[in-house]
């Protein structure tokens, strides 16, 4: 849930970046991090293992500038994307505003994508979400590899409700700002419409 | 779900100035205050050289994970946790069920003080945090994004 705080005059939101194991969540992190400059952002924070894997979360706090004279932050986070980490999964998904469903393009992960997704509508439903009416952003990504499944059928696997989809290279940056735009832009409108 | 979380400026200077006599009270280096979702809502003592914001999401982290462990042994929370360092020490305390209270002290206090100033502290701020959940819920209290454009948005993101 956002906070709007009155006092300090800022206004706070959570858009977690959710998808199965090696999608490149992290990337995405860490791209957004490296391109915005410092006075926007805090630290990044990567509670991981020492192979580099996602074992609680990736934290970034990020400021734009002020809307209607708020100062609005987003905090993004990261899941482990791991199947058997599921039990933090589900504590980083509480108080959520925004999703951003990173999927890896490659033939072969087609089936982890599917138990992700999977994954995130129950995790959410616990929480008394309903993906549908959640903010929530498509990401296909690692669109440069040769293995990859056409877009139309990934698609048609993780995109029936027709949300905002976008296709890329998470360590070259492409259309990782795209996503997290478009997510920024549902959360506000989602602000909007609760307000 | 929980409902929307919002601070009003009197509720705001009420809590500091709990915080703040707590810091005294319980001779602490810092006391701040984060809600379960890792959103910072104040901080008072020595937080000049300290990344609050990491501070706060971790916290929540911490008190998450917890949570789960309690709820894998049936209990509801853990609602005190204690971390002690070799200078500094961490105490963590669940504040009506929805905030999180932290204190940080060193040799200077103890950890008895610091649960004997903290369970009054305690106390205020959820009643605070009470008379602040009840004034969200009142209808009438309406958000100032109600009425942003899709222009305010886009400008958001104007490079």
């Amino acid at each position: 849930m956002s906070f709007i705080n009155y006092s300090s005059r800022e206004i706070s939101c959570k858009i977690v970046y959710y998808g199965p194991g090696l999608c490149g969540k992290t990337t995405n992190l860490q791209y957004i991090y490296a391109k915005t400059n410092p006075e926007a952002k805090g630290k990044m924070i990567s509670l991981a293992t020492e192979t580099d894997r996602t074992l609680f979360f990736d934290f970034l706090p990020l400021s734009l500038a002020e809307i209607r004279g708020f100062k609005t932050r987003f905090h993004l986070y990261t899941v482990p994307g791991q199947v058997f980490y599921d039990a933090s999964r589900k504590l980083i998904l509480k108080g959520v505003d925004g999703v951003v469903f990173v999927a890896d393009s490659q033939i072969e992960r087609m089936e982890a994508n599917l138990e992700s997704f999977d994954n995130l509508r129950t995790n959410l439903a616990e929480q008394g979400y309903d993906l549908a009416k959640v903010p929530f952003v498509v990401q296909y990504n690692k669109r440069d590899l040769p293995n990859v499944v056409p877009v139309d059928e990934l698609r048609r696997a993780l995109n029936i409700q027709g949300v905002p989809e976008y296709q890329a290279v998470a360590p070259t940056g492409v259309g990782v700002f795209d996503t997290l735009k478009a997510v920024a832009k549902l959360v506000l409108t989602e602000l909007r419409k609760t307000g | 779900m929980n409902a929307q979380m919002v601070m009003y400026e009197d509720e705001f200077n009420q809590i500091t100035q709990v915080c703040e006599r707590l810091t005294r009270e319980a001779s602490a280096k810092v006391v701040f205050l984060v809600d379960k979702n890792g959103q910072l809502i104040a901080s008072c003592g020595q937080t000049e050289n300290l990344d609050t914001t990491s501070l706060a999401s971790l916290t929540a982290g911490n008190i998450a994970a917890t949570g789960g462990l309690a709820k894998l042994i049936g209990e509801k929370e853990f609602s005190i946790l204690f971390h002690e360092g070799e200078r500094d020490n961490l105490h963590i305390t669940i504040v009506g069920g929805r905030v999180i209270l932290v204190v940080i002290f060193d040799s200077r206090s103890s950890l008895g003080l610091v649960r004997l100033r903290v369970k009054k502290a305690g106390e205020e701020l959820g009643r605070i945090f009470d008379g602040l959940l009840k004034k969200v819920e009142a209808p009438g209290a309406g958000s100032p994004f109600a009425e942003i454009t899709d222009e305010d948005i886009d400008n958001l993101f104007s490079e």
